[in-house]
């Protein structure tokens, strides 16, 4: 269990170096190459001690519980096939990070580079030691975001950005189609463990929902894979820096979507549909990949069909379904990431010293070059499948796979002509890279005069040209163990038989790569003078811009559609929009009730009582009449609209609902306030004559108000007839019967509110906090209507009134209350002290009787909007700091402590401690640990209250210093 | 008692209905805040109605939950009212701006 810890900073330090990496200053060159290139031959080495573990079909396991109950776990699992890959994706990230530190020029924000870098490495790392296949998909999209931040990197480049933006769309799509046909297995199987789902190949195979998978995790695959027709992303990403080309778009990342073939292979092939999907994709994105390879003129553009092309091949031969097939796949993944690495850090040489990558633009570089040329040549041929090189071995293996008969299809039939001609292809593309870009004259116009690179940035390429010769020439003593247990992982015990040496006699394949070489020279001395002047892509084919298709589908879909829909379903007009909502819910409402049937309630006016009925009309009359008023006074409908406001306020008194009672009666009078203070800046509105009212607007109306009637009468159908049925068991019974056991309190809504369910609490205040502080924000730009800047007209004849009679400078800004409403504005300031004692009250007493922080917080808020409109806003300004975000800040702090304090005693967030304290004097005190969470709410409320009643308040004085000007002219 | 607050609650939520197809915001407004008293009775009702049984123990001992009203709805409906405040200010806020931009107090921001 400990050895297999060992996993999980494997996966967690590249993520963890990524960050502190892009805390480092932007100059920090070195300093970031240093601590990138020894994490990953850190985690290089660490990987390669873990062999032992790993050999022979061993697997490490590491498991981490999160949510055992859905079966989401954190599951780390290395075999040998993960083994081979963390090998591959550390050591080449190694030397891609010591080749960038000389590639990125100074002016480059490395940080962001390598971070980004490293947290790739850390999601690649993820995916393939993956034991649960949900975290795979996980890691997976994280590959897809961290590759769209670096091909973005240099993002002042519009080229980089649309390459940026295709690659994610593309390949992010497949991660949902991906996590879409994940979930199927896990609906089939009944587990995202990575072990069960091996184990359970048959039953998927069987299943009808096989197809449905199938092709879901295939269009993953095949998306991040680059496989025809989702490999247009690709040659995009190239205006990537060159190290992340190598890194990303040769070595590691497009192998995710093979790596995933390879991993579920067992589970997914063998079946015709499989044979057919996969076959004809690879065979298709071989073929065309090879072949417009050799028509680009972009160094890095033909290497990337080449790539297209190679990981088509991959695809192919996994296809096939058979053992053999699987070992030579694994066995050219490998192989073709060494090579291409290689490759495209020679090109990014080339294009460093040469300041192009135009193919007809460069020439005669092996005189200048002669290390670097020598090194693209050596694994050009790897490329090309030249005897004596790895990337020949995986391709004879292919070759002996391609004629063996499989199924009987005419894809198998095609498969031995369609390799012979893509290996032509691919000796063409190679030869014309080496013969185009180091042989020839050198062109007069190559924009720079190039010379070999420090030997730094030669070191990465030489190695991995090593790794291809040495594992061409001695196979069997290299490469071949490792192979071994890779494909042991995939297969299992019972592996095909297969040798790894150069020579195996004069045969079939090797017939087929004699053949493919010589026709790929012919081919090159054909299309030499063709290529040299050509445009850029193959013939035919470059009217086809794959870009351009992606564009206009996505314009299509993103602008188009979208306008489209909107043009028909939309409208600018709310009023229809609400129209609709609630027609909508009637209509809904009556189907349900008819289809379901409704039991009919019997009338009882048993219980009735005069005085509650008689409450009620005062309710009625105030609600209709507030929707009477509402348009031409606004101040009637505020008033009716608080007697309604007040009436279920005495309705919760009168239903044993104290709480809720104390909690309206706050809440109504810091409402009206509210909407007092915003009356002032609504426009003025007469009454007009009812007479011209057309018969359009009397059935417009007439149409309302049946929706209004039929919405109310539903309401209360509904009401009354749930309110008469007999109530069933509820969760209700638990808080009574452990309120005072548990929570410490006798009051069970309070109790509810604190401590049973404190983190929905936690939650409602947090949204509270955020609400006024939207509120603050959105009047702090806040612009009113010209008709509305000057004073209103009540309060320049007051302030005229005050200037005549009192001739000091104060008479200017004193309130209106100073005059008129003398005595009033004296007890409210008299107030003051009496609501605090008031407010704290109902704090204290929250916890065994009515009461509580969110009340307590609004009456101490009504404490100081009172102190503002008795003496004015300046008066209290000066006199009075009332801080309300802090008290906010403070709440969601206090409360969010109170939570995690319960943590220190290992209990989960927001566990309540309750007990009574005895002090001398006053008594058994409550001392609850909710209390502090009460308080917590307490503040954040009454902050929040305040700072939106202020806010608005303060608009008065901001305008009425804008227009104060003529007002002083007047008096001078 | 059942009748009564359910026709109330009816005259509420109609009365906000109708202004809610209103052209002016303040309508909107006062409609919101209508239907919101109507939602939170009709919450609270289904609590079923008790008269004198406050959700509020007498005493420390073990309790009878059929001697109390239903708490859940009423701390369900606490926080709602509070919110409740909230949105009505964030609401208010939004119209003065959307008038004072527009010049219009109409719900669309120009007048028809």
């Amino acid at each position: 269990m400990i050895e297999s810890a060992i996993l999980i900073p494997l996966v967690t330090i590249p993520f963890v170096v990524s960050l502190i990496a892009l805390a480092l200053p932007s100059n920090a060159r070195n300093t970031e190459a240093w601590i990138a290139g020894i994490t990953a031959l850190g985690l290089f080495i660490l990987t390669a001690m873990q062999y032992p573990a790993v050999d022979d079909g061993g697997a490490i396991r590491h498991n981490i519980e999160w949510v055992p109950q859905l079966g989401l776990n954190m599951t780390f699992r290395m075999d040998g096939f993960a083994w081979l890959f963390t090998m591959l994706i550390t050591g080449i990230g190694f030397l891609v990070v010591i080749y960038a530190r000389y590639y990125m020029s100074p002016e480059d924000p490395v940080p962001r580079f390598y971070a980004f870098l490293l947290a790739f490495m850390g999601s690649m790392l993820g995916v393939v030691n993956s034991g649960n296949l949900i975290q795979l998909v996980v890691f997976w999209e994280l590959t897809s975001v961290f590759s769209f931040l670096l091909i973005g990197y240099w993002y002042h480049n519009a080229a980089a950005r649309d390459g940026a933006r295709m690659a994610l769309t593309i390949t992010a799509l497949g991660g949902l189609c991906l996590l879409a046909g994940i979930l199927l297995i896990g609906q089939v199987v009944g587990s995202y463990d990575l072990d069960t789902v091996l184990a359970s190949g048959s039953m998927i195979r069987g299943h009808k929902l096989y197809v449905p998978i199938l092709v879901l995790v295939l269009i993953g695959a095949f998306t991040k894979s680059a496989q025809f027709p989702f490999h247009v992303w690709l040659p995009n990403a190239m205006s990537a820096p060159t190290p992340v080309s190598a890194y990303l778009h040769s070595a590691t990342m497009v192998k995710a979507g093979v790596f995933l073939m390879t991993r579920l292979w067992p589970v997914l092939a063998g079946t015709p549909e499989w044979f057919t999907i996969v076959g004809l994709a690879g065979m298709a994105t071989l073929l065309l990949g090879a072949f417009f390879a050799i028509f680009q003129q972009d160094i890095k553009g033909l290497l990337a069909y080449s790539t297209i092309s190679h990981l088509g091949l991959i695809t192919l031969l996994l296809s096939l379904g058979s053992p053999l097939g699987l070992v030579a796949a694994i066995f050219h993944m490998a192989n073709h990431a060494t090579f291409k690495a290689s490759l495209f850090m020679a090109a990014g040489i080339i294009d460093h010293e040469a300041g192009t990558r135009d193919m007809r633009k460069l020439g005669g570089l092996f005189s200048l070059m002669p290390v670097t040329a020598t090194l693209a040549m050596v694994a050009s041929a790897a490329m090309a499948g030249v005897p004596l090189l790895n990337g020949f071995l995986s391709k004879e293996m292919f070759f002996a796979e391609a004629i063996e008969h499989h199924a009987d299809s005419i894809l198998d039939t095609a498969a031995p002509y369609v390799a012979v001609l893509a290996s032509a292809f691919a000796v063409t593309y190679s030869i014309r890279f080496i013969h185009g870009v180091f042989f020839g004259k050198i062109p007069a116009d190559m924009p720079k005069h190039p010379h070999e690179p420090p030997f730094f940035m030669r070191l990465p390429a030489m190695l991995l040209v090593l790794i291809c010769l040495v594992v061409g020439i001695l196979p069997g003593q290299t490469i071949g163990g490792y192979l071994n247990s890779a494909a042991m992982a995939v297969l299992g015990p019972e592996m095909p038989e297969y040798s790894l040496s150069i020579w195996h006699g004069f045969n079939v394949p090797l017939l087929m790569s004699v053949l493919a070489l010589v026709a790929g020279i012919l081919l090159y001395g054909i299309l030499k003078t063709y290529l040299a002047t050509s445009e850029e892509g193959p013939p035919y084919f470059r009217e086809l811009k794959g870009q351009r298709i992606f564009e206009r589908v996505m314009v299509s879909v993103s602008w188009r559609w979208a306008r489209l829909l909107e043009s028909w379903l939309g409208t600018r007009r709310l009023q229809p929009q609400l129209r609709l909502l609630a027609f909508i819910a009637l209509v809904a409402a009556v189907l349900a009730a008819t289809r379901r049937g409704v039991p009919h309630p019997t009338l009882s006016l048993g219980n009735m009582d005069l005085l509650f009925t008689g409450l009620w009309a005062i309710g009625i009359i105030c609600a209709i009449g507030a929707a009477y008023q509402a348009k031409y006074h606004r101040l009637y409908a505020l008033i009716l609209m608080g007697g309604a406001g007040l009436v279920t306020c005495i309705s919760f008194i009168w239903l044993s609902a104290p709480d809720l009672a104390l909690t309206q009666l706050v809440v109504e009078v810091v409402t009206t306030v509210l909407i007092l203070l915003g009356l002032r800046w609504l426009p003025k509105r007469i009454e007009q004559n009812y007479d011209g009212v057309s018969l359009e607007t009397r059935l417009r109306r007439g149409r309302d108000m049946l929706l209004a009637v039929g919405c109310g009468a539903g309401t209360a159908f509904l009401a009354y007839v749930v309110m008469v049925r007999q109530p069933p068991q509820t969760i209700a019974d638990f808080f009574v019967e452990n309120a005072y056991e548990l929570g410490g309190g006798r009051n069970i809504v309070n109790v509810i509110l604190v401590d049973f369910r404190g983190f929905d609490t936690f939650g409602e205040i947090t949204v509270l906090g955020i609400v006024a502080l939207t509120v603050f924000s959105l009047l702090r730009r806040f612009r009113p209507a010209p008709d509305n800047i000057d004073s209103p007209e009540q309060q320049l004849l007051q302030s005229r009134h005050t200037a005549r009679s009192d001739e000091s400078e104060e008479a200017e800004t004193a309130s209106i209350a100073d005059e008129y409403l003398y005595m009033p504005s004296v007890i409210m300031q008299w107030l003051f002290p009496v609501i605090i004692v008031f407010a704290f009250y109902l704090f204290l007493r929250g916890h065994d009787a009515p009461g509580g922080g969110f009340v307590a917080g609004i009456a101490m808020a009504a404490a100081f909007i009172l102190q503002y409109m008795a003496a004015g806003t300046r008066w209290v300004e000066e006199r009075l700091r009332v801080l309300p975000v802090r008290w906010m800040g403070m709440g969601l702090l206090v409360a969010a402590a109170t939570g995690l304090g319960a943590w220190v005693f290992g209990y989960p967030f927001l566990t309540s401690h309750a007990q009574y304290i005895e002090l001398t004097l006053i008594g058994k005190v409550p001392a609850a640990t909710a209390l502090i969470f009460d308080f917590g709410i307490f503040s954040l409320v009454m902050g929040a209250t305040v700072l939106m009643l202020i806010a608005i308040a303060h608009q008065s004085i901001r305008k009425l210093r804008a227009a104060k000007l003529p007002t002083a002219q007047e008096n001078a | 008692m059942e009748l009564v607050l359910a026709i109330g609650i009816g005259a509420l939520v109609g009365s906000g209905v109708w202004l809610l197809q209103r052209p002016r915001t303040f309508q909107l407004i006062v409609g919101l805040s209508l239907i919101g008293y109507g939602v939170n009775l009709f919450i609270f009702a289904m609590g079923r109605l008790r008269v004198n049984a406050a959700p509020v123990l007498s005493d420390g001992g073990p309790a009878d939950p059929s001697a109390y009203a239903d708490p859940i709805p009423q701390a369900l409906v606490l926080t709602a009212i509070v919110i409740g405040f909230a949105t009505t200010a964030l609401f208010l806020v939004v119209l003065l701006a959307a008038r004072g931009l527009t010049g219009s107090d109409h719900v669309d921001g120009r007048e028809p």
